[in-house]
């Protein structure tokens, strides 16, 4: 099962429209909650991070019996320096992004606590590349 | 403890989800920052918090979190009570501070998640 969705840079009214779907499809499919809340909290921390930083996006959503695999493409200005960006409490979010409850330098860190697989793929000037597999057993 | 009675204790009002009014709630987390409810790992608690906007129903939604308490006066906008009907969230709204309305559902017997 595969679902596309474009998330676009700045337009916080939309964020998170992506990771209901995915939740709602995956309580339909009756995966157990602990790994749905898994799967939306870091696909929500991730639709944030586009919408945050990003010009724009598009997010690649593949259920298979035993997993879900999560990609999500931005263009955007990438990241200079992945580790720091991987640092709790490091952020270069705006004022007004922290304003929407967010840019506290959690997000990337809880993303890769939440995923069984992570990876981060980044070009400066360019855009980032987030993949995230979490399996449902 | 019951909804009703967290709405009776802040002297709130029940903006959507007036049906939830009788779910009892165990425990409660309070914050302006959604990166930070977005690490816990329970569900089921009530969130308390003064950020008025709809991505702290969207975080709710995200945190199986089916219970808001909204501090300090903030409104409610249409997105929000569109958003949270959608998902079954109850949304009460209290004119009280976010410390106070923690002290005094803290001291009638709700837990903290942590």
């Amino acid at each position: 099962m595969q679902f596309e969705y474009k998330v676009e840079g700045g337009d916080f009214t939309m964020a998170g429209v992506a990771s209901s779907q995915v939740k709602k499809t995956l309580k339909q499919l009756g995966v157990d909650s602990s790994v749905i809340k898994r799967v939306v909290v870091a696909l929500y921390e991730a639709e944030v991070n586009i919408v945050a930083h990003a010009y724009r996006g598009v997010i690649y959503v593949d259920i298979e019996g035993d997993g879900i695999k999560l990609k999500l493409v931005d263009e955007g200005p990438g990241i200079p320096d992945v580790p720091l960006a991987m640092t709790k409490g490091f952020s270069t979010a705006s004022p007004s992004v922290r304003e929407m409850g967010f840019g506290a330098g959690m997000g990337l860190p809880n993303i890769s606590e939440n995923a069984d697989f992570f990876s981060i793929e980044t070009q400066v000037g360019q855009g980032t590349t987030l993949q995230i597999e979490i399996n449902f057993t | 403890m019951l909804l009703k009675e967290v709405c009776d204790l802040v002297g709130g009002s029940v903006v959507c989800g007036q049906e939830r009014l009788n779910d009892n709630v165990e425990c409660a987390f309070a914050s302006d920052l959604m990166s930070d409810v977005l690490t816990l790992k329970k569900d089921h608690f009530l969130l308390i918090t003064g950020l008025a906007n709809t991505q702290s129903v969207r975080t709710a939604e995200m945190s199986d979190a089916p219970y808001i308490l909204l501090c300090r006066g903030k409104q409610v906008s249409s997105e929000m009570m569109e958003l949270a009907c959608e998902n079954n969230i109850l949304i009460i709204t209290s004119s009280l501070s976010l410390y106070k309305c923690s002290g005094l559902l803290y001291n009638a017997g709700l837990n903290p998640v942590y």
